[in-house]
Protein backbone atom coordinates (compact mmCIF):
# COMPACT_ATOMS: atom_id res chain seq x y z
CA UNK A 1 0.00 0.00 0.00
CA UNK A 2 0.96 3.14 -0.83
CA UNK A 3 0.10 6.47 1.30
CA UNK A 4 -0.77 9.98 -0.63
CA UNK A 5 -0.39 13.16 1.18
CA UNK A 6 -1.96 15.60 -1.41
CA UNK A 7 -0.83 19.11 -0.11
CA UNK A 8 -3.64 21.24 -2.07
CA UNK A 9 -7.04 20.63 -4.19
CA UNK A 10 -4.54 20.46 -7.65
CA UNK A 11 -2.33 17.61 -6.28
CA UNK A 12 -4.70 15.69 -5.18
CA UNK A 13 -6.67 16.07 -8.43
CA UNK A 14 -3.30 14.94 -10.14
CA UNK A 15 -2.71 12.24 -8.13
CA UNK A 16 -6.53 10.90 -8.56
CA UNK A 17 -5.70 10.94 -12.14
CA UNK A 18 -2.47 9.18 -11.99
CA UNK A 19 -4.08 6.33 -9.54
CA UNK A 20 -7.20 6.17 -10.53
CA UNK A 21 -7.54 2.73 -8.11
CA UNK A 22 -6.75 5.06 -5.20
CA UNK A 23 -8.97 5.47 -2.08
CA UNK A 24 -9.71 8.98 -0.97
CA UNK A 25 -9.49 8.33 3.02
CA UNK A 26 -11.08 12.56 4.86
CA UNK A 27 -12.40 11.48 8.47
CA UNK A 28 -11.77 7.32 7.79
CA UNK A 29 -14.83 6.20 9.45
CA UNK A 30 -15.83 4.36 6.83
CA UNK A 31 -12.61 3.66 5.17
CA UNK A 32 -11.40 2.68 8.43
CA UNK A 33 -13.31 -0.17 9.65
CA UNK A 34 -13.03 -1.89 5.77
CA UNK A 35 -9.19 -1.73 6.45
CA UNK A 36 -8.64 -2.73 10.43
CA UNK A 37 -11.26 -6.03 9.09
CA UNK A 38 -9.15 -6.15 6.13
CA UNK A 39 -12.55 -6.41 3.98
CA UNK A 40 -10.30 -3.83 2.24
CA UNK A 41 -6.56 -4.01 0.83
CA UNK A 42 -6.57 -0.40 -1.33
CA UNK A 43 -3.31 0.05 -3.27
CA UNK A 44 -3.40 3.89 -2.52
CA UNK A 45 -4.92 5.71 0.55
CA UNK A 46 -5.33 9.23 -0.56
CA UNK A 47 -5.45 11.01 2.74
CA UNK A 48 -7.87 14.61 1.96
CA UNK A 49 -7.37 16.14 5.62
CA UNK A 50 -4.34 18.30 4.27
CA UNK A 51 -6.86 19.88 1.20
CA UNK A 52 -7.90 23.03 4.02
CA UNK A 53 -10.72 23.72 1.58
CA UNK A 54 -12.64 20.51 2.13
CA UNK A 55 -13.27 21.59 5.38
CA UNK A 56 -14.38 25.09 4.66
CA UNK A 57 -17.87 25.80 3.86
CA UNK A 58 -19.50 29.29 1.74
CA UNK A 59 -23.00 30.64 2.37
CA UNK A 60 -24.31 31.97 -1.04
CA UNK A 61 -27.96 33.67 -1.83
CA UNK A 62 -29.24 30.44 -2.52
CA UNK A 63 -27.09 27.67 -1.50
CA UNK A 64 -24.33 26.57 0.44
CA UNK A 65 -21.23 25.89 -0.73
CA UNK A 66 -20.71 22.66 1.88
CA UNK A 67 -16.95 21.47 1.18
CA UNK A 68 -16.90 17.78 1.39
CA UNK A 69 -15.27 16.91 4.62
CA UNK A 70 -16.87 19.24 6.72
CA UNK A 71 -17.72 16.88 10.12
CA UNK A 72 -20.73 16.09 11.42
CA UNK A 73 -20.12 17.98 14.51
CA UNK A 74 -19.27 21.37 12.27
CA UNK A 75 -23.04 21.35 10.19
CA UNK A 76 -25.01 20.68 14.03
CA UNK A 77 -23.01 24.16 15.42
CA UNK A 78 -22.88 26.20 12.14
CA UNK A 79 -25.33 25.60 9.56
CA UNK A 80 -28.49 24.94 11.65
CA UNK A 81 -30.13 28.16 10.42
CA UNK A 82 -29.26 27.34 6.49
CA UNK A 83 -29.61 23.81 6.85
CA UNK A 84 -32.02 22.43 9.35
CA UNK A 85 -32.66 19.05 8.32
CA UNK A 86 -29.18 18.65 7.41
CA UNK A 87 -28.09 19.35 10.91
CA UNK A 88 -31.15 17.30 12.32
CA UNK A 89 -29.50 14.51 10.37
CA UNK A 90 -25.99 15.00 11.39
CA UNK A 91 -27.00 14.87 15.12
CA UNK A 92 -28.21 11.66 14.66
CA UNK A 93 -24.86 10.24 13.25
CA UNK A 94 -22.66 7.60 15.19
CA UNK A 95 -21.38 9.40 18.16
CA UNK A 96 -19.41 12.73 19.04
CA UNK A 97 -16.21 11.20 17.65
CA UNK A 98 -17.59 10.04 14.69
CA UNK A 99 -19.23 13.22 14.16
CA UNK A 100 -16.02 15.15 14.80
CA UNK A 101 -14.08 13.25 11.99
CA UNK A 102 -17.10 11.77 9.25
CA UNK A 103 -18.92 14.54 6.84
CA UNK A 104 -21.14 14.32 4.11
CA UNK A 105 -18.62 13.96 1.23
CA UNK A 106 -17.95 10.37 2.86
CA UNK A 107 -21.16 9.75 3.51
CA UNK A 108 -21.78 10.16 -0.40
CA UNK A 109 -18.75 8.35 -1.23
CA UNK A 110 -19.95 5.19 0.73
CA UNK A 111 -23.16 6.29 -0.58
CA UNK A 112 -24.91 3.76 2.27
CA UNK A 113 -28.96 3.60 1.46
CA UNK A 114 -28.33 4.06 5.02
CA UNK A 115 -26.84 7.15 5.01
CA UNK A 116 -28.44 9.76 7.59
CA UNK A 117 -27.17 12.72 5.05
CA UNK A 118 -28.71 11.85 1.82
CA UNK A 119 -32.81 12.05 2.59
CA UNK A 120 -32.03 15.55 4.18
CA UNK A 121 -29.88 16.67 0.61
CA UNK A 122 -32.35 14.55 -1.13
CA UNK A 123 -35.17 17.19 0.92
CA UNK A 124 -33.77 20.02 0.56
CA UNK A 125 -32.56 20.31 -2.85
CA UNK A 126 -28.69 19.60 -3.42
CA UNK A 127 -26.32 19.13 -6.16
CA UNK A 128 -23.08 17.32 -6.07
CA UNK A 129 -19.68 19.24 -7.48
CA UNK A 130 -17.71 16.90 -8.41
CA UNK A 131 -14.31 17.48 -10.03
CA UNK A 132 -11.05 15.76 -12.20
CA UNK A 133 -8.60 16.89 -13.98
CA UNK A 134 -10.87 17.04 -16.79
CA UNK A 135 -13.32 19.62 -15.32
CA UNK A 136 -16.19 19.76 -13.08
CA UNK A 137 -19.46 18.13 -13.44
CA UNK A 138 -22.78 19.53 -11.15
CA UNK A 139 -24.54 15.92 -10.30
CA UNK A 140 -28.17 16.27 -8.46
CA UNK A 141 -28.20 14.55 -5.73
CA UNK A 142 -31.09 12.50 -7.12
CA UNK A 143 -29.15 11.33 -9.82
CA UNK A 144 -25.57 10.51 -7.54
CA UNK A 145 -26.81 7.36 -5.84
CA UNK A 146 -26.48 4.53 -8.68
CA UNK A 147 -27.08 1.24 -6.64
CA UNK A 148 -26.97 -0.34 -3.40
CA UNK A 149 -23.32 1.63 -2.30
CA UNK A 150 -22.86 2.86 -5.64
CA UNK A 151 -22.25 6.52 -6.82
CA UNK A 152 -21.95 8.51 -10.04
CA UNK A 153 -18.07 8.77 -9.65
CA UNK A 154 -15.67 8.26 -12.29
CA UNK A 155 -12.59 6.76 -11.05
CA UNK A 156 -10.75 9.78 -11.44
CA UNK A 157 -13.04 11.87 -9.69
CA UNK A 158 -13.39 13.98 -6.06
CA UNK A 159 -16.42 15.17 -4.43
CA UNK A 160 -15.05 18.66 -3.75
CA UNK A 161 -18.65 19.94 -2.33
CA UNK A 162 -22.21 19.47 -1.85
CA UNK A 163 -24.24 22.85 -3.06
CA UNK A 164 -27.71 22.78 -0.56
CA UNK A 165 -30.49 25.26 -1.35
CA UNK A 166 -30.68 27.32 1.95
CA UNK A 167 -33.97 26.62 3.47
CA UNK A 168 -36.87 28.85 2.64
CA UNK A 169 -39.29 26.65 4.96
CA UNK A 170 -39.02 24.75 8.04
CA UNK A 171 -37.63 20.92 7.79
CA UNK A 172 -37.49 17.86 9.93
CA UNK A 173 -35.72 14.25 9.70
CA UNK A 174 -36.38 11.16 11.56
CA UNK A 175 -35.25 7.90 11.90
CA UNK A 176 -35.85 4.58 13.08
CA UNK A 177 -33.78 2.70 15.56
CA UNK A 178 -33.15 0.67 18.32
CA UNK A 179 -31.13 3.63 20.72
CA UNK A 180 -30.46 7.25 20.08
CA UNK A 181 -26.71 7.11 19.83
CA UNK A 182 -24.56 4.69 17.49
CA UNK A 183 -27.40 3.60 15.39
CA UNK A 184 -27.90 2.53 12.05
CA UNK A 185 -31.22 3.92 10.36
CA UNK A 186 -33.94 0.73 10.60
CA UNK A 187 -35.18 3.32 8.15
CA UNK A 188 -35.45 7.39 8.24
CA UNK A 189 -37.40 10.23 6.41
CA UNK A 190 -36.59 13.52 5.56
CA UNK A 191 -38.47 16.68 4.94
CA UNK A 192 -38.62 20.03 3.51
CA UNK A 193 -41.53 22.82 2.81
CA UNK A 194 -40.45 24.82 0.27
CA UNK A 195 -42.90 27.88 0.56
CA UNK A 196 -41.24 30.30 -1.74
CA UNK A 197 -42.24 27.84 -4.20
CA UNK A 198 -44.88 26.05 -2.58
CA UNK A 199 -43.48 22.20 -3.28
CA UNK A 200 -42.78 20.23 -0.55
CA UNK A 201 -39.65 17.49 -1.55
CA UNK A 202 -39.37 14.47 0.65
CA UNK A 203 -36.07 11.97 1.23
CA UNK A 204 -36.53 7.91 2.39
CA UNK A 205 -33.38 6.43 3.89
CA UNK A 206 -32.35 2.71 4.47
CA UNK A 207 -35.77 1.33 2.66
CA UNK A 208 -34.83 0.97 -1.05
CA UNK A 209 -31.22 0.08 -2.84
CA UNK A 210 -30.46 3.59 -3.32
CA UNK A 211 -31.77 6.96 -1.00
CA UNK A 212 -34.74 7.83 -2.92
CA UNK A 213 -37.34 10.60 -3.07
CA UNK A 214 -41.15 9.51 -2.98
CA UNK A 215 -41.66 11.48 -5.71
CA UNK A 216 -45.77 10.55 -6.09
CA UNK A 217 -46.11 11.65 -2.61
CA UNK A 218 -44.89 14.82 -3.18
CA UNK A 219 -46.85 15.43 -6.57
CA UNK A 220 -49.96 14.73 -4.50
CA UNK A 221 -49.30 16.75 -1.57
CA UNK A 222 -48.50 19.69 -3.99
CA UNK A 223 -51.21 19.43 -5.91
CA UNK A 224 -53.54 18.81 -2.81
CA UNK A 225 -51.90 21.56 -0.68
CA UNK A 226 -52.51 23.80 -3.80
CA UNK A 227 -56.08 23.18 -4.74
CA UNK A 228 -57.15 23.63 -0.75
CA UNK A 229 -55.67 26.86 -0.79
CA UNK A 230 -53.36 25.63 2.41
CA UNK A 231 -50.41 27.97 1.82
CA UNK A 232 -52.54 30.78 2.26
CA UNK A 233 -54.78 30.19 4.95
CA UNK A 234 -52.25 28.07 6.72
CA UNK A 235 -54.79 25.61 8.08
CA UNK A 236 -54.23 22.31 9.27
CA UNK A 237 -53.65 19.96 6.76
CA UNK A 238 -56.53 17.32 6.49
CA UNK A 239 -56.09 14.18 7.97
CA UNK A 240 -57.56 12.40 4.96
CA UNK A 241 -54.01 14.12 2.93
CA UNK A 242 -51.43 13.13 5.38
CA UNK A 243 -52.86 10.04 5.33
CA UNK A 244 -52.53 9.76 1.27
CA UNK A 245 -49.59 10.71 1.71
CA UNK A 246 -48.54 8.91 4.41
CA UNK A 247 -49.28 5.95 2.65
CA UNK A 248 -47.64 7.28 -1.04
CA UNK A 249 -44.42 7.39 0.94
CA UNK A 250 -44.79 3.91 2.04
CA UNK A 251 -45.48 2.83 -1.77
CA UNK A 252 -41.59 4.67 -2.70
CA UNK A 253 -40.26 1.92 -0.71
CA UNK A 254 -38.39 -0.97 -1.99
CA UNK A 255 -36.88 -2.28 0.93
CA UNK A 256 -35.25 -5.32 2.44
CA UNK A 257 -35.55 -7.59 5.08
CA UNK A 258 -32.34 -7.49 7.23
CA UNK A 259 -30.94 -7.77 11.07
CA UNK A 260 -32.59 -4.35 11.42
CA UNK A 261 -36.03 -5.17 10.32
CA UNK A 262 -38.48 -6.68 7.87
CA UNK A 263 -39.77 -4.66 4.61
CA UNK A 264 -43.10 -4.76 5.87
CA UNK A 265 -42.07 -3.14 8.96
CA UNK A 266 -40.05 -0.57 7.18
CA UNK A 267 -42.74 0.51 4.80
CA UNK A 268 -45.04 0.85 7.42
CA UNK A 269 -42.26 2.79 9.51
CA UNK A 270 -41.94 5.32 6.91
CA UNK A 271 -45.40 6.07 6.71
CA UNK A 272 -45.55 6.76 9.98
CA UNK A 273 -42.44 8.78 9.50
CA UNK A 274 -43.73 10.48 6.55
CA UNK A 275 -47.21 11.16 8.43
CA UNK A 276 -45.02 12.76 11.84
CA UNK A 277 -42.76 15.22 9.77
CA UNK A 278 -45.15 16.51 7.60
CA UNK A 279 -46.95 17.65 10.91
CA UNK A 280 -44.38 18.92 12.69
CA UNK A 281 -43.30 21.04 9.58
CA UNK A 282 -46.69 22.18 8.50
CA UNK A 283 -47.20 22.94 12.17
CA UNK A 284 -44.07 25.15 12.10
CA UNK A 285 -45.00 26.65 9.10
CA UNK A 286 -48.33 27.46 10.12
CA UNK A 287 -47.06 29.17 13.33
CA UNK A 288 -44.63 31.10 11.78
CA UNK A 289 -47.56 32.38 9.49
CA UNK A 290 -50.03 33.19 11.98
CA UNK A 291 -46.86 35.47 13.38
CA UNK A 292 -46.99 37.28 9.86
CA UNK A 293 -43.05 36.05 9.14
CA UNK A 294 -42.28 33.93 6.76
CA UNK A 295 -41.29 30.49 7.68
CA UNK B 1 6.42 4.73 6.20
CA UNK B 2 7.94 7.15 9.30
CA UNK B 3 5.02 9.41 10.79
CA UNK B 4 5.99 12.23 13.06
CA UNK B 5 3.68 13.73 15.14
CA UNK B 6 3.31 15.33 18.65
CA UNK B 7 2.09 13.23 21.72
CA UNK B 8 1.13 14.90 25.32
CA UNK B 9 2.90 17.63 24.24
CA UNK B 10 6.33 15.73 22.85
CA UNK B 11 7.72 15.37 19.43
CA UNK B 12 7.36 11.23 18.49
CA UNK B 13 8.51 9.48 15.44
CA UNK B 14 6.78 6.37 14.53
CA UNK B 15 8.62 4.04 11.82
CA UNK B 16 8.13 1.31 9.67
CA UNK B 17 4.35 2.17 9.97
CA UNK B 18 2.07 -0.25 7.61
CA UNK B 19 0.02 2.40 5.44
CA UNK B 20 -3.15 1.08 6.57
CA UNK B 21 -1.92 0.88 10.11
CA UNK B 22 -4.41 2.96 12.66
CA UNK B 23 -3.17 5.84 15.08
CA UNK B 24 -4.36 3.66 17.64
CA UNK B 25 -1.92 0.57 16.68
CA UNK B 26 1.02 3.42 16.78
CA UNK B 27 0.08 4.32 20.00
CA UNK B 28 0.19 1.53 21.88
CA UNK B 29 2.06 -0.97 19.47
CA UNK B 30 4.99 1.42 18.28
CA UNK B 31 5.31 4.28 20.91
CA UNK B 32 4.58 2.23 24.02
CA UNK B 33 1.47 4.03 25.46
CA UNK B 34 -1.14 1.34 26.09
CA UNK B 35 -3.51 3.67 27.20
CA UNK B 36 -5.67 4.14 24.95
CA UNK B 37 -7.45 0.61 24.72
CA UNK B 38 -8.38 -1.44 21.50
CA UNK B 39 -11.67 -3.19 22.11
CA UNK B 40 -13.65 -3.09 18.95
CA UNK B 41 -11.77 -1.30 16.02
CA UNK B 42 -14.98 -0.22 14.26
CA UNK B 43 -15.98 3.17 16.17
CA UNK B 44 -18.70 1.65 18.23
CA UNK B 45 -16.82 1.74 22.09
CA UNK B 46 -14.93 4.86 22.19
CA UNK B 47 -12.27 3.16 24.03
CA UNK B 48 -9.66 4.06 21.91
CA UNK B 49 -10.42 7.74 22.25
CA UNK B 50 -7.83 10.24 22.40
CA UNK B 51 -7.44 14.57 20.93
CA UNK B 52 -6.72 15.37 17.72
CA UNK B 53 -5.49 18.74 17.31
CA UNK B 54 -7.57 19.11 20.57
CA UNK B 55 -10.89 17.48 18.77
CA UNK B 56 -11.81 14.14 20.66
CA UNK B 57 -12.03 11.11 17.88
CA UNK B 58 -11.45 7.17 17.76
CA UNK B 59 -7.83 6.45 16.95
CA UNK B 60 -8.71 3.10 15.66
CA UNK B 61 -10.73 5.22 12.48
CA UNK B 62 -7.50 7.80 12.19
CA UNK B 63 -4.96 6.54 9.97
CA UNK B 64 -1.63 6.74 11.15
CA UNK B 65 -0.45 8.69 7.92
CA UNK B 66 -3.49 11.43 9.40
CA UNK B 67 -1.66 12.17 11.94
CA UNK B 68 1.49 13.45 10.32
CA UNK B 69 2.45 17.02 12.13
CA UNK B 70 -0.66 17.37 14.22
CA UNK B 71 -0.99 17.25 17.99
CA UNK B 72 -2.33 13.93 19.82
CA UNK B 73 -3.03 13.94 24.04
CA UNK B 74 -3.87 10.37 25.22
CA UNK B 75 -4.73 9.76 28.48
CA UNK B 76 -1.20 9.29 29.17
CA UNK B 77 -0.83 12.85 28.95
CA UNK B 78 -4.62 13.92 30.86
CA UNK B 79 -3.00 15.15 33.90
CA UNK B 80 -0.03 17.28 32.12
CA UNK B 81 -2.67 18.57 29.80
CA UNK B 82 -5.00 19.31 32.69
CA UNK B 83 -2.50 20.72 34.63
CA UNK B 84 -1.73 23.58 31.76
CA UNK B 85 -5.15 24.32 30.72
CA UNK B 86 -5.50 25.23 34.67
CA UNK B 87 -2.39 27.86 34.11
CA UNK B 88 -0.30 25.37 35.45
CA UNK B 89 -1.28 25.16 38.76
CA UNK B 90 0.00 21.65 40.08
CA UNK B 91 -1.91 18.67 39.37
CA UNK B 92 -3.75 17.03 42.38
CA UNK B 93 -1.82 15.77 45.09
CA UNK B 94 -2.46 12.47 43.49
CA UNK B 95 -0.72 13.50 40.02
CA UNK B 96 -4.19 12.63 38.73
CA UNK B 97 -6.37 15.36 36.27
CA UNK B 98 -9.61 16.29 38.24
CA UNK B 99 -11.27 14.12 36.31
CA UNK B 100 -9.27 11.11 37.11
CA UNK B 101 -9.33 12.10 40.58
CA UNK B 102 -13.11 12.44 40.38
CA UNK B 103 -13.53 8.99 38.33
CA UNK B 104 -11.66 7.58 41.40
CA UNK B 105 -13.55 9.12 43.93
CA UNK B 106 -17.20 7.94 43.14
CA UNK B 107 -16.30 5.01 42.43
CA UNK B 108 -16.91 4.96 38.41
CA UNK B 109 -13.89 2.39 37.36
CA UNK B 110 -14.36 -1.38 37.69
CA UNK B 111 -12.76 -2.96 34.92
CA UNK B 112 -11.18 -0.13 33.51
CA UNK B 113 -11.22 -1.21 29.93
CA UNK B 114 -13.68 2.01 29.29
CA UNK B 115 -12.07 4.15 31.87
CA UNK B 116 -9.36 5.90 29.35
CA UNK B 117 -11.69 6.34 26.36
CA UNK B 118 -14.38 7.94 29.12
CA UNK B 119 -11.36 10.41 30.77
CA UNK B 120 -10.60 11.79 27.32
CA UNK B 121 -14.25 12.65 26.46
CA UNK B 122 -15.21 13.61 29.52
CA UNK B 123 -12.45 15.84 30.25
CA UNK B 124 -12.71 17.74 26.44
CA UNK B 125 -16.73 17.82 27.67
CA UNK B 126 -16.05 19.72 31.02
CA UNK B 127 -13.38 22.18 28.83
CA UNK B 128 -16.34 22.99 26.34
CA UNK B 129 -19.06 23.46 28.86
CA UNK B 130 -18.24 23.79 32.63
CA UNK B 131 -21.68 23.61 34.23
CA UNK B 132 -23.22 21.04 32.13
CA UNK B 133 -26.46 18.94 32.77
CA UNK B 134 -27.10 15.77 32.79
CA UNK B 135 -28.69 15.44 29.26
CA UNK B 136 -25.08 17.44 28.28
CA UNK B 137 -23.10 14.37 30.26
CA UNK B 138 -25.06 11.64 28.74
CA UNK B 139 -24.69 13.18 25.10
CA UNK B 140 -20.84 13.93 25.60
CA UNK B 141 -20.27 10.50 26.57
CA UNK B 142 -22.69 8.67 24.40
CA UNK B 143 -19.93 7.34 21.85
CA UNK B 144 -18.19 5.26 24.83
CA UNK B 145 -19.51 1.68 25.77
CA UNK B 146 -19.02 0.48 29.33
CA UNK B 147 -20.15 -3.01 30.48
CA UNK B 148 -19.56 -2.87 33.71
CA UNK B 149 -20.94 0.14 36.05
CA UNK B 150 -24.05 0.68 34.15
CA UNK B 151 -23.15 4.29 34.06
CA UNK B 152 -24.63 5.57 37.17
CA UNK B 153 -21.25 6.33 38.56
CA UNK B 154 -19.57 7.69 35.41
CA UNK B 155 -22.34 10.23 35.80
CA UNK B 156 -21.64 10.81 39.28
CA UNK B 157 -17.89 11.05 38.86
CA UNK B 158 -18.86 13.91 35.67
CA UNK B 159 -20.91 15.60 38.21
CA UNK B 160 -18.42 15.74 41.00
CA UNK B 161 -15.27 16.85 38.86
CA UNK B 162 -17.71 19.84 37.08
CA UNK B 163 -18.98 20.57 40.74
CA UNK B 164 -15.51 20.60 41.90
CA UNK B 165 -14.09 22.67 38.98
CA UNK B 166 -16.72 25.04 39.22
CA UNK B 167 -16.07 25.57 43.23
CA UNK B 168 -12.27 25.62 42.09
CA UNK B 169 -11.50 23.18 44.17
C1 LIG C 1 -19.45 3.41 14.74
C2 LIG C 1 -19.97 4.05 13.48
C3 LIG C 1 -21.26 4.49 13.42
C4 LIG C 1 -21.76 5.09 12.26
N1 LIG C 1 -23.03 5.55 12.27
C5 LIG C 1 -23.51 6.19 11.18
C6 LIG C 1 -24.82 6.74 11.19
O1 LIG C 1 -25.52 6.69 12.21
N2 LIG C 1 -25.25 7.35 10.05
C7 LIG C 1 -24.48 7.44 8.94
O2 LIG C 1 -24.92 8.01 7.94
N3 LIG C 1 -23.24 6.92 8.91
C8 LIG C 1 -22.74 6.30 9.99
N4 LIG C 1 -21.47 5.78 9.96
C9 LIG C 1 -20.71 5.82 8.71
C10 LIG C 1 -19.79 7.03 8.51
O3 LIG C 1 -19.48 7.66 9.71
C11 LIG C 1 -20.41 8.04 7.54
O4 LIG C 1 -20.70 7.43 6.31
C12 LIG C 1 -19.49 9.25 7.31
O5 LIG C 1 -20.25 10.25 6.66
C13 LIG C 1 -18.27 8.95 6.47
O6 LIG C 1 -17.51 10.12 6.35
P1 LIG C 1 -15.90 10.07 6.42
O7 LIG C 1 -15.39 11.42 6.12
O8 LIG C 1 -15.45 9.46 7.67
O9 LIG C 1 -15.62 9.07 5.21
P2 LIG C 1 -14.36 8.18 4.84
O10 LIG C 1 -14.36 6.93 5.61
O11 LIG C 1 -13.12 8.99 4.87
O12 LIG C 1 -14.73 7.88 3.32
C14 LIG C 1 -15.91 7.17 2.99
C15 LIG C 1 -15.96 6.90 1.48
O13 LIG C 1 -16.05 8.11 0.74
C16 LIG C 1 -14.93 8.28 -0.09
N5 LIG C 1 -14.59 9.71 -0.05
C17 LIG C 1 -14.38 10.48 1.06
N6 LIG C 1 -14.18 11.77 0.69
C18 LIG C 1 -14.27 11.81 -0.66
C19 LIG C 1 -14.15 12.86 -1.63
N7 LIG C 1 -13.92 14.15 -1.27
N8 LIG C 1 -14.29 12.55 -2.94
C20 LIG C 1 -14.55 11.26 -3.31
N9 LIG C 1 -14.68 10.23 -2.45
C21 LIG C 1 -14.54 10.51 -1.13
C22 LIG C 1 -13.86 7.36 0.46
O14 LIG C 1 -12.95 6.94 -0.51
C23 LIG C 1 -14.70 6.20 0.97
O15 LIG C 1 -15.06 5.38 -0.08
C24 LIG C 1 -20.94 5.21 11.11
C25 LIG C 1 -19.62 4.76 11.18
C26 LIG C 1 -19.12 4.20 12.34
C27 LIG C 1 -17.71 3.75 12.40
S1 LIG D 1 -11.53 0.61 19.58
FE1 LIG D 1 -11.90 2.49 18.62
S2 LIG D 1 -13.97 2.83 19.05
FE2 LIG D 1 -13.68 0.82 19.84
S1 LIG E 1 -15.48 -0.38 33.87
FE1 LIG E 1 -15.49 -2.20 32.73
S2 LIG E 1 -16.11 -1.50 30.78
FE2 LIG E 1 -16.41 0.21 31.98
Amino acid sequence: MDFLRPASWEEALAAKAEHPTAVPIAGGTDVMVEINFDHRRPEYLMDLNRVGELAEWEVGEETVRLGASVPYTRIMDHLRAELPGLALAAHTVASPQIRNRGGVGGNLGTASPAGDAHPALLAAGAEVEVVSVRGTRMIPVDAFYTGVKRNALAPDELIRAVHIRKADGPQQFAKVGTRNAMVIAVCAFGLALHPETRTVRTGIGSAAPTPVRATAAEEFLNAALEEGGFWDSGKVVTPSVAKRFAQLCSAACNPIDDVRGTASYRRHAIGVLARRTLTWTWESYRTAERKGGVA
Amino acid sequence: MRVNFTVNGRPQEADDVWEGESLLYVLRERLGLPGSKNACEQGECGSCTVRLDGVPVCSCLVAAGQAEGREVVTVEGLAEYARERAGGTPAQDSGLAPIQQAFLDAGAVQCGFCTPGLLVAADEMLERNPTPSDADIREALSGNLCRCTGYEKIMDAVRLAAARQSEGV
